[in-house]
């Protein structure tokens, strides 16, 4: 792409490209955004072939050469039964991305449909549904988290729901505030009117153009959902041991600071480049396709 | 303005009456009976069920929500099912340590956040803008527990400047509080300045392109006249609104740093209170930081309101 086009292109959308390539195009001229999606094709390459890249295995004990600093046989040093660190953190990746795609997926798969129906109907549904949306939102996401983990039990699984939970609002609210502009458009008014049932309208004409903030919120929110895994992890009431988890690993690491600060310092590099990796893809689908929005600020503002 | 208020008031009560239900429920879908597990070894027939009786445990849902419901109206959480100590005293005694550390992180956000992000904006492209950009993306993608232990690490276990965990009262020595608080209020405090930062930066941008502050340059202003009189009473708005959001993420962030200070807030004793099972504190704290977070957001919406009229005809 030259840089003429690239000029025209935001003053007179070429008839001949679809939004997609238009997308497509504005989020690859986002430099921030190239890297981070190159960063998240290699960490997932690295969380699908984690057993097979790790060096040693992830419980792999060898105490006479614990808490080693980096080198060449452990680049990231061993912690204090003389595991491997960077094979743990290899392998932890798997976690962390898992937890975080399906919770999102949870979050995404309660969020629209409420927002939808919220926004679609209005009235008397609209108002019970986004006051218990409130409730949700009323309470600090990680507080919640913790709560709702309590009452389940600790454990991964148990981890994905409650992220889940806690992220639902705010798909519930973006994919309402959306619906409510389309709701009286001609497009809606006239399948109405040529017999469209409800379900198809939302299905066909209303949720394909609320899906830019939806897609927006997606990337930011699998940012915080990692931080939150890594979060409970480091509380103990996520991943659970012996599994390596970014989280849980920095919080076995703070027992052993003084002698071997790569226990601590390697995971919370992991999680920091994940984090940042899907921000910039989020700063970069935002700019491309909902400029108004300010979601990043927004989504960590309620979290 | 006075409509505007109460309606908001009303809102609030009823979330709260939301998060009520929600809390009340944690104890009852605990698999198990929690006066026994949280009993454990030392389980005494008497004392079981003088707790369940005092809990409740024994009447129908709908009537232990209500009864729950009318105690805790007036400030009654019952009592802890470990120490027999009522709950709202044991928040009531952690509530000041938790407040100073938000305070103290808000303060560390908005004294680094808003300058910056006003000078990044008048100077958008230079280097100083560039480097504070850069350090803002790092700073809202950090786990705060993480830069917790790495400040630990630096600071006190490193250059033994500080202490890396504990906590002293302010009236006791004024000295050591101050550097007990430090590291604890720059973890929580310098993840929220950089999003306020950024929010700051493209406010202030977003004022600087507009019509009037063209029309107030060409009128013959000084840059700084401009800024002063026309830039940042428009930015202010948005700003208030981030801050205020902010203070409800802080509670957040505070109660994870706080485990890892051992700093002796409402955080940490949820905290405790999860490892030995005792949900009647647990209750009684997230129903505190509930109603904290719902107060501040309360304040934050009249403020907005009071400041940008429009926003009072939702």
């Amino acid at each position: 792409m030259t840089d003429t086009a690239a000029a025209t292109e935001s003053t007179q959308p070429v008839a001949h490209r679809s939004r997609l390539q238009m997308t497509v195009s504005t989020v690859f001229r986002n430099r921030l955004a190239v890297s981070g999606l190159l960063v998240l094709a290699v960490l997932i390459l690295v969380a699908i072939f984690a057993p097979w890249i790790a060096p040693y295995g992830v419980n792999e004990l060898n105490v006479p050469s614990r808490l080693e600093g980096p080198s060449l046989a452990h680049p990231f040093g061993t912690d204090n039964l003389g595991r491997d660190v960077l094979s743990r953190v290899v392998v932890a990746s798997r976690v962390s991305l898992q937890v975080g795609f399906i919770a999102v997926g949870i979050a995404l798969a309660l969020g629209v449909p409420v927002g939808l129906i919220a926004g679609y109907y209005g009235g008397r549904i609209d108002s019970i549904l986004m006051r218990i949306m409130d409730v949700l939102f009323s309470v600090p996401a990680i507080v919640l988290a913790i709560a709702i983990l309590a009452t389940l039990g600790p454990g991964i699984f148990n981890a994905m729901i409650a992220i889940g939970i806690v992220y639902t609002p705010i798909f519930a609210r973006i994919t309402r505030g959306s619906v409510l502009s389309l709701r009286e458009a001609v497009f809606v008014r006239a399948a109405r009117s040529l017999g469209a049932t409800d379900g198809r309208i939302l299905g066909t004409h209303v949720l394909p153009n609320v899906i830019a903030p939806v897609i927006v919120q997606t990337s930011l929110s699998l940012a915080f959902a990692i931080l939150a895994e890594a979060a409970l992890s480091f509380l103990g009431l996520g991943v659970q041991p012996p599994d390596p988890a970014w989280g849980r690993m920095l919080s076995e690491g703070r027992g052993f600071f003084q002698q071997a600060p790569w226990m601590a310092i390697f995971p919370g590099l992991a999680i920091l480049v994940t984090v940042m990796s899907f921000n910039f893809v989020g700063d970069g689908l935002r700019d491309a396709l909902d400029p108004q929005q300010r979601s990043v600020i927004e989504s960590r503002g309620v979290a | 303005m006075t409509g505007f208020i109460v309606r908001r008031v009303g809102q609030m009560l009823l979330a709260l009456l939301g998060v009520s239900v929600v809390v009340f429920a944690l104890i009852h879908l605990v698999p198990g009976d929690p006066v026994r597990i949280a009993m454990g070894t030392r389980f005494d027939q008497e004392v079981y069920e003088a707790l369940r009786a005092r809990a409740g445990l024994d009447r129908p849902l709908v009537t232990q929500y209500l009864s729950w419901l009318a105690r805790a109206v007036v400030g009654d959480l019952g009592v802890s099912f470990r120490s027999g100590a009522p709950v709202t005293e044991l928040v009531w005694q952690r509530l000041p340590a938790t407040m100073t550390l938000a305070g103290a992180a808000l303060l560390v956000a908005i004294v680094v956040g808003v300058p910056l992000g006003i000078i990044s904006a008048v100077r958008s492209g230079s280097k100083l803008d560039y480097t504070a950009s850069a350090l803002s993306q790092v700073g809202v993608s950090v786990p705060d527990f993480w830069a917790a232990v790495m400040y630990i690490l630096v600071f006190s276990l490193t250059l033994g400047w500080l202490p890396a965990s504990g906590y002293v009262s302010l009236w006791a020595d004024p000295v050591g509080w101050l550097r007990h608080l430090i590291l604890p209020a720059l973890s929580v405090g310098l993840v929220s300045g950089s999003i306020v930062f950024r929010f700051v930066r493209s406010a202030v941008l977003e004022a600087l392109n507009q019509d009037y502050t063209r029309t107030a340059r060409a009128k013959g202003l000084s840059r700084r006249q401009v800024l002063i009189g026309h830039v940042l009473p428009n930015a202010w708005i948005p700003i208030v609104t981030v801050i205020g959001l902010q203070l409800g993420f802080l509670l957040g962030g505070v109660v994870v740093v706080e485990i890892v200070f051992a700093w002796p807030g409402i955080g940490r004793l949820a905290f405790l209170a999860i490892g030995d099972r005792d949900i009647t504190v647990l209750q009684g704290t997230v129903l505190y930081i509930a109603f904290m977070f719902l107060l501040i957001n309360l304040l934050v919406d009249i403020i907005y309101g009071w400041l940008d009229p429009r926003v009072r005809y939702d």
